[in-house]
């Protein structure tokens, strides 16, 4: 019997950095969830974690989306500002132009997706690092929100479009049901589809990927117009919670989608992410946000702690893997 | 055309920028043989590869596979005729296993329309290629950054020959082993000869290519120098060759020193 359980114990032993690289991120998450626990009477109740979910659902949307750019080994800084212009651009239509809201959902799909694809054709044409093209497109699209928006906050939505951002089906909110939807269609097509392992091969090495016959220029495309899409569903939801369209909604949500992906191991090169990491991320940053709340802490300091922890999860990751190459060096060269 | 040849070259010719990179070379492979391709740095080597495994496209010159001729626009379009190449930089990917790898791009699918992978086919299938190959790698869920030189080169052979291939080009493939590793990898390419490969094999270390080569191609400034039985030439022959080319007269070769291969 201990001779069987002892190699288990041995390997156990070696993967232990690997394991707690792996689960680094579910091990902050619980030991945060553990300390409010104890620390705010309010923290572990029904209510006030379901509110936590819904607080973090809009921006775990665009997460996923993010997650297959940086995955591919590109970045989109420009959700934020992709999100604004469509979030104006729907409401007017409903407000001033009495567009059925089904319809105009469809349209700020349409649009997410094209503003997304723009992304893509533009960063494969101009052969320029994604993150200075999403900067420059960002900006303009913020810039056009404003000019549509001309300086008004837009009221008046049709009150049949609350439902999708304020909602609940039995206990669950409805933003809620629709990230755990998204989250888990993007778990499947990253995991389980051809264009999945496409976007993780292109990622870890795009001369490979192309050599291997992956259609760089186009999966590039198609990774940013799913990112455009993924937002604007984040947009849909948001205005619907909001109720009036106005020109800081979802401003910056982009750095929390990064600093969510970045905390569940999405790599910042590309080729590394996993869907329940970057739910364990989002989970981090929507405790810290939710615990500081409640003990009353401003905006500010939860800044402050946010960028600590994000600090913090993504050094550790780069000593463990910097550990590990030294290894791997000195593994080799006793090997041959 | 001849269908003697598995592969054959015509007129090869390719510039880059200024550079004239291949004049007119012509190569002819024998159906299972193993030529060495050799030649100075800047030779035109791993240029003339490319263009059979279409990495790049000649700017004139025809090819012909098996006497048929043939149009290769990309990697893909290689891959289909049976052609597969292991680049020098061994194009791996660090992010993914080993049978990820072995895979990669061409990933065996379950449903008709070919979007859902069969994870279970392609372990299976990577676990095969490694016992086939005989190779000391342990499990297809390797990963391959953490492997060494020489298990990487072996993950690049399982990857060239997954799929139906016929010629298979290495790039290379010792340059960066130590002796132990580089005979393994010898070993491994007589075994693919055996398993009925054509191949076509760079290299600068001429002892490799006079232990299991049958011909050696000689390339010198973009132009085909001579192609020779290894059975009938030295060491001394190929490095004269590659040194001075056909105008050298059989001039002695330069004090060279080789690292033998073990």
């Amino acid at each position: 019997m201990v001779a069987k359980i002892q190699p288990v114990v041995r390997s156990l032993y070696r993967n232990a950095g690997d394991f707690a690289r792996r689960y680094a991120p579910l091990l902050i998450l619980t030991s945060l969830v553990l300390l409010f626990t104890f620390i705010s009477p309010n923290f572990m109740t029904v209510k006030n974690l379901t509110l936590m979910l819904r607080q973090v659902s809009f921006a775990t949307i665009s997460a996923v989306g993010i997650m297959f750019v940086m995955i591919s080994g590109a970045i989109d800084l420009s959700i934020g500002s992709q999100i604004v212009f469509t979030n104006i651009v729907m409401a007017i239509l409903m407000a001033r132009y009495h567009v059925n809201p089904v319809l105009a959902i469809l349209f700020c799909l349409f649009m997410g997706t094209f503003l997304g694809t723009v992304n893509g054709v533009l960063s494969v044409k101009l052969q320029i690092h994604p993150l200075i093209i999403t900067l420059g497109t960002g900006t303009i699209y913020k810039g056009l929100g404003y000019i549509v928006a001309n300086g008004k906050n837009i009221i008046g939505l049709p009150e049949s479009f609350k439902v999708l951002g304020q909602g609940y089906i039995g206990p669950v909110p409805i933003p809620v049901l629709i990230m755990a939807v998204v989250a888990l269609i993007g778990n499947f097509v990253l995991t389980r589809t051809y264009f999945g392992r496409y976007v993780f091969a292109m990622g870890g090495n795009p001369e490979a990927a192309r050599l291997a016959g992956v259609d760089i220029n186009r999966m590039r495309i198609i990774t940013f117009a799913i990112c455009g899409f993924a937002s604007a569903i984040t947009s849909v939801l948001l205005l619907s919670r909001v109720f009036s369209g106005q020109v800081f909604t979802g401003q910056g949500i982009e750095f929390d989608c990064l600093t969510a992906a970045l905390l569940g191991g999405v790599s910042f090169i590309g080729g590394e992410g996993t869907i329940f990491g970057l739910i364990t991320g989002v989970l981090i940053i929507g405790v810290l946000n939710n615990a500081m709340q409640l003990a009353g802490l401003p905006d500010f300091y939860q800044n402050v702690v946010k960028g600590t922890v994000l600090l913090v999860a993504v050094g550790f990751d780069m000593y463990q893997k910097r550990r590990r190459a030294k290894e791997t060096i000195a593994r080799v060269s006793t090997h041959g | 055309m001849s269908a003697d040849y598995v592969v054959e070259m015509k007129g090869i010719c390719k510039r880059f920028g200024g550079i004239e990179a291949l004049r007119n070379v012509d190569l002819e492979l024998r159906r299972g043989e193993i030529m060495g391709i050799v030649g100075d740095n800047g030779a035109g080597k791993s240029t003339l590869m490319k263009i059979l495994s279409g990495a790049y496209l000649a700017d004139a010159g025809e090819i012909f596979i098996d006497g048929q001729k043939v149009h290769i626009r990309g990697p893909l379009d290689a891959r289909r005729l049976g052609i597969s190449m292991i680049y020098q930089d061994l194009a791996l990917f660090n992010n993914l296993d080993v049978a990820q790898n072995i895979f990669a791009g061409r990933e065996l699918v379950r449903d008709r329309f070919g979007v859902f992978i069969d994870k279970k086919r392609m372990y299976n299938r990577a676990a095969e290629l490694i016992r086939d190959l005989r190779v000391d790698i342990k499990s297809p869920k390797m990963s391959v950054a953490r492997m060494s030189g020489g298990q990487r080169q072996m993950v690049a052979c399982a990857r060239a020959i997954a799929f139906q291939c016929k010629v298979l080009i290495m790039d290379e493939p010792t340059a960066a082993l130590g002796v132990t590793e580089a005979n393994k990898l010898l070993g491994l390419i007589r075994n693919l000869k055996d398993m009925g490969l054509s191949i076509l094999l760079i290299t600068q270390r001429i002892p490799d290519v006079l232990a299991i080569a049958d011909r050696v191609f000689v390339l010198k400034g973009g132009q085909r120098q001579d192609v020779m039985e290894v059975s009938k030439v030295t060491l001394d022959d190929v490095v004269t060759m590659i040194v001075k080319g056909k105008g050298g007269n059989g001039t002695a070769a330069p004090e060279v020193q080789y690292k033998s291969f073990g």
